[in-house]
């Protein structure tokens, strides 16, 4: 009995820290505190205050309106890169498993491996080198880096609902492959793409950070999480400040993400949540 | 085993020909001239024509990808176009760096990873077992460039134990060496370290669950000889697919971390080689990135077999 209070209470911290983040980009598009796209030297390295409740940059600029588009950033690449994952994965991984055994599920598979042997940073590196580096460019490498993943959950979702009795019964009711995957097959594993689809977001966040703090990612004046900590590095001594708030956005975005995809995951495995009993 | 090795070893070649493809045709997508992208506008047709002389851009495309990859086969890996040096010497230089780095955070994640999930698997459900999980989910949200800047911050600026960065050379000895890379390597370790300890966690609860091991029990085994004569070997498997995926995430992320700590490793390489537009440095660098990804997916491959004698005999996955 002990796990229907606590499921939830993951899912509320986690959903809690999200939407603030999420609540704070939609904001950011009306308003924030200061413009970020003024830099008013004068005010430059101002700790935090009644003025600037988080102090401003080396440029004089908001840190807290900075980060609120920062979220803005992270939240449009991560989001845009998981939806490239699933509308490519997903039939990719379902037209895999309505063939399985058979050379279309093996070439889908093994182009699968051949994608997930290039790493997000890796894909955003070719992609840069050729078209050289921009925001597009990171939502690019990251959902390209998504699709293997969402093509592997929804075939092996499949492929044990392929089995079932239900799923014979449209076969025998004269119904196609593609018809079958996408009335029965689809609404079935759904559960599973929410959940993979959560943690890619969470590790979306997580890899916009890196590709913008390396230069691969949203260029400036974009605010980022990742090109704060870029600027933030350079003053470490002076600033320290600098490059924990980012930093800190940055965390409490991805375990609330992490926080949901997990209650999730054990609120809808009925085999997690058998096991924990 | 020796078919089974037999087709791992072809789908290995299989792939690594496929991924060479895929670089070689990505770098061909360049719109234009490669060699008047090199170097950049203002160039003079004379140059041009020699650096395409020097690339070997006259030729037919299949010819191309033959010499390139003729090349990597017997380490000519052509000339840097900025550094005017062959690419290999400065991978090979680049390599001392990286390498020892993404090594020695795998090693560390391990070795945290490994007693840590097993303690949370014996201790399910229990304070130890809370205070675990709460730590790696922290552990997992945080970006390893970040907490990289934190340890500069606390190890480097406020106690000066370390240097904030720069690396002073294997010459320089084995100890200065790997001082310079402690910070960086526990950067890139503790994130991983807990993925790794919560898999570790769930596969030997999930493997202590097993019929075999009530069995185990009730031939008189205590819980603690069990796990470690029968359990821990058959939890391995999830573990090992998961130490073989990070070794492809420890190499990307040595690659940023090493801007935190101006490294002069792969990373500073291949981020000056994007923006110096020297594509033979960035081909060839994303090239032994994708190489060894591939590599090690085989080895954890054949790392499964030792541990799991079924694989051996069965088809390969």
């Amino acid at each position: 009995m002990r796990l229907s209070v606590r499921f939830p209470v993951q899912i509320l911290i986690g959903g809690a820290l999200t939407l603030l983040f999420i609540g704070a980009a939609l904001v950011s598009f009306f308003w924030t505190p200061y413009p970020v796209e003024t830099l008013t030297i004068a005010d430059k390295l101002a700790p935090p205050g009644p003025q600037h409740w988080l102090g401003t940059d080396h440029f004089g600029r908001d840190t807290l309106s900075m980060l609120m588009v920062g979220a803005r950033t992270s939240i449009a690449v991560a989001v845009v890169a998981v939806g490239i994952g699933i509308l490519l994965g997903v039939p990719l991984g379902l037209t895999a498993a309505a063939n399985r055994g058979g050379w279309l599920d093996e070439v889908i598979m093994r182009a699968n491996d051949l994608i997930f042997a290039f790493p997000a940073l890796v894909i955003a590196i070719l992609i840069t080198a050729v078209f050289g580096p921009s925001a597009t460019n990171a939502i690019l490498a990251i959902g390209i880096f998504n699709v293997p993943v969402f093509a592997r959950v929804a075939r092996g979702g499949a492929l044990s609902l392929w089995t079932l009795d239900f799923i014979m019964a449209a076969r025998v009711a004269g119904k196609g492959a593609a018809r079958i995957s996408a009335e029965h097959i689809l609404p079935n594993i759904a559960n599973l793409l929410i959940v993979q689809g959560t943690i890619q977001f969470s590790l979306g966040i997580l890899a916009e950070a890196g590709l913008s703090y390396v230069g691969l990612g949203a260029q400036p004046p974009t605010p980022s999480w990742g090109r704060m900590l870029a600027d933030a590095q350079t003053m470490i001594y002076t600033a320290p400040r600098l490059a924990i708030l980012p930093g800190l956005s940055i965390v409490a975005m991805v375990l609330g993400l992490n926080l949901i995809g997990d209650g999730l995951r054990d609120l809808l495995d009925p085999r997690v949540r058998r096991a924990r009993g | 085993m020796a078919r089974y090795l037999f087709t791992r070893l072809i789908s290995l070649v299989i792939s690594l020909i496929a991924a060479s493809v895929v670089i070689f045709a990505v770098i061909e997508v360049i719109p234009g001239d490669t060699a008047s992208y090199m170097l950049g506008l203002n160039a003079t047709p004379e140059a041009v024509a020699a650096l395409r002389d020097e690339l070997g851009l006259n030729g037919s495309l299949p010819a191309r990808y033959g010499h390139w990859v003729a090349g990597l086969l017997t380490g000519d890996f052509g000339q840097s176009y900025t550094y005017r040096v062959p690419v290999a010497e400065l991978v090979a230089a680049r390599v001392q760096v990286s390498l020892p780095l993404a090594l020695i955070a795998l090693a560390l994640s391990t070795a945290i990873a490994f007693p840590v999930g097993i303690i949370a698997a014996a201790r399910r459900g229990r304070p130890a077992d809370y205070a675990i999980m709460g730590a790696t989910q922290l552990g997992i949200a945080v970006p390893n460039f970040w907490f990289a800047m934190l340890l500069v911050l606390v190890f480097a600026v406020n106690l000066r134990w370390f240097s904030a960065g720069g690396f002073p050379g294997w010459d320089a000895g084995l100890l200065p060496g790997l001082k310079a890379l402690t910070l960086p390597a526990i950067a890139l370790a503790l994130p991983q370290a807990s993925i790794l300890a919560r898999v570790m966690r769930s596969s030997l609860i999930e493997t202590l669950s097993q019929d075999y091991i009530r069995t185990a029990r009730a031939k008189g085994l205590s819980r603690r000889q069990a796990t470690r004569r029968h359990a821990l070997r058959n939890a391995m498997i999830p573990v090992l697919t998961i130490i073989g995926l990070q070794f492809s995430f420890l190499l990307a992320g040595a690659i940023i971390i090493e801007n935190v700590f101006f490294l002069p490793g792969l990373g500073r390489l291949i981020f000056q080689a994007i923006t110096q537009r020297d594509l033979i440095v960035v081909e060839s660098v994303v090239m032994l990135l994708v190489f060894a990804v591939i590599v090690v997916t085989f080895a954890v491959d054949l790392a499964y077999a030792l541990v799991d004698p079924r694989l051996r005999r069965g088809r390969a996955r």
